[in-house]
């Protein structure tokens, strides 16, 4: 039996609606990755997560039910759950990540604070504030939502008198550089990805590297990085001057074939078949792959197991850069 | 078989000038190059728009739905198709009309 598509779409957009993310975190667990780095509230220029990463440990729990669970109890049950979903996040109940999880996940927009501080960017954060930015809802076709919810985004924005945001993951990126000001009047918000920021400080020259790494990696765009955003050329000049020997897969750079993510929420089973796919182009190159998106780092390595190793970007970086 | 048209869909479609099923010309590039393989086949989604077979189009939820939206046909398309834009204004089309959505 199929999914009962428009239920899975009801209980994402009524969780964005009523509380502000597809999936809603608690903001201890939202901003614990703030904890002990001295951030100012707030600023001129702020780094912003739109949670990607701290999502990712719950829908990966939430996918594995979801697989294990099949698609005939998702068809039984999903027309209670958005009704209940109303009162009650049904979702906190289906993924419970570890805290060793959810840390493996923070690691990422720490890592990008050191190196940014390397960098000698001056930011702050947004903390509670720092909200999702309806990327999958958006994709899903949630327009009316997504367009309530951004005014909020951009509200924050306002009244936090933020000019430049750096993010972190393509989705985010593309949400608030290239569908907010398609969606909302008066939007002027410039945003950069901190792979771009990194660039243009000169990091991906050589010389700003106190330790080299060494090894090939196999790298894995992000379509939404190199199709939606032209972000293709920047990772690689970053992990080049790092001493990384860069592979490339068959399907590469603006060629990049997706990791199958964008349909996990709906058709896991899909997604997985793709993931496989891309897995064998990836294992063909090198057993190591550097990712730069959360949603391709779950899929790939979940799909993978244990015959090849994902690192995101940021690690190999602040190895690198920041250590 | 009674076949319903709304002639007037692919305009409807067309809020903010960006969906443009028209400019296709049914190459196949599309469909060749797509991960999803035939689950997809969005020239074919295409096609009934623009015929206004609106009927054909939510007889495709699934097929609309499981679209990555990762643009791949769209990097290679010779006509300049905005394919994954397209595919999301039909899916906003979708939950408006079937799934009830939108307003929440
Ligand atoms: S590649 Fe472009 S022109 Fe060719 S069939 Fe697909 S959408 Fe149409
Ligand atoms: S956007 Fe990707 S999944 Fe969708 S039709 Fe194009 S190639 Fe296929």
């Amino acid at each position: 039996m199929p999914l009962p598509t428009g239920e899975v779409i009801g209980i994402l957009g009524d969780n964005l609606r009523l509380r502000n993310s597809v999936l809603p975190l608690p903001t201890k667990v939202a901003t614990k990755w703030t904890e002990g780095l001295g951030l100012p509230h707030g600023g001129r220029t702020v780094l912003y997560t739109g949670l990607m990463y701290q999502l990712i440990p719950y829908i990966e729990g939430l996918v594995k039910a979801q697989i294990k669970m099949g698609d005939s109890w998702m068809g039984k049950y999903t027309g209670l759950g958005r009704k209940v979903n109303r009162y009650v996040n049904v979702s906190a109940f289906m993924a419970r990540p570890s805290a060793e999880e959810r840390a493996r996940y923070d690691q990422v927009p720490i890592n990008v604070v050191h190196l940014l501080r390397k960098a000698g960017v001056q930011f702050g954060a947004l903390y509670e504030d720092d909200l999702y930015s309806g990327a999958l809802a958006y994709d899903l076709g949630l327009d009316e939502i997504v367009v309530e919810h951004a005014k909020k985004v951009h509200a924050v924005f306002k009244k936090r008198g933020v000019k430049t945001v750096i993010t972190i993951d393509p989705h985010t990126t593309t949400m608030l550089r290239s569908v907010y000001p398609k969606i909302l009047k008066g939007y002027d918000i410039e945003v950069k990805s901190y792979l771009e920021v990194l660039a243009e400080k000169g990091f991906g020259s050589n010389g700003h590297s106190p330790r080299q790494l060494s090894g090939d990696v196999v790298i894995h765009d992000s379509c939404v990085f190199a199709r939606y955003e032209g972000v293709v050329d920047e990772p690689r000049e970053l992990l080049a001057a790092a001493g990384v020997t860069i592979r490339d897969p068959e399907y590469t750079g603006r060629q990049t074939w997706c990791c199958g993510g964008p349909v996990e929420s709906l058709y896991p089973i899909k997604a997985a078949a793709n993931a496989a796919n891309r897995v064998a182009q990836l294992r063909a190159a090198a057993p190591d792959c550097v990712t730069m998106c959360p949603m391709c780092f779950v899929n790939l390595s979940t799909a993978a197991g244990d015959t090849m190793r994902f690192k995101d970007i940021s690690q190999y970086l602040r190895e690198a850069y920041a250590s | 078989m009674t076949a319903l048209v709304n002639p007037g869909l692919a305009t409807e479609l067309n809020r903010f000038d960006e969906f443009n099923a028209d400019a296709c010309m049914n190459c196949g590039v599309c469909s060749a190059i797509c991960p999803m393989g035939v689950d997809v086949e969005v020239r074919k989604l295409f096609r009934y728009v623009l015929l206004g077979m609106e009927e054909q189009v939510r007889a495709q939820t699934e097929n609309v739905f499981s679209c990555l939206l990762c643009k791949m046909c769209e990097e290679n398309c010779p006509a300049g198709v905005h394919i994954a834009e397209n595919v999301r204004t039909l899916r906003h089309h979708i939950v408006l009309t079937t799934f009830g959505l939108g307003e929440g």
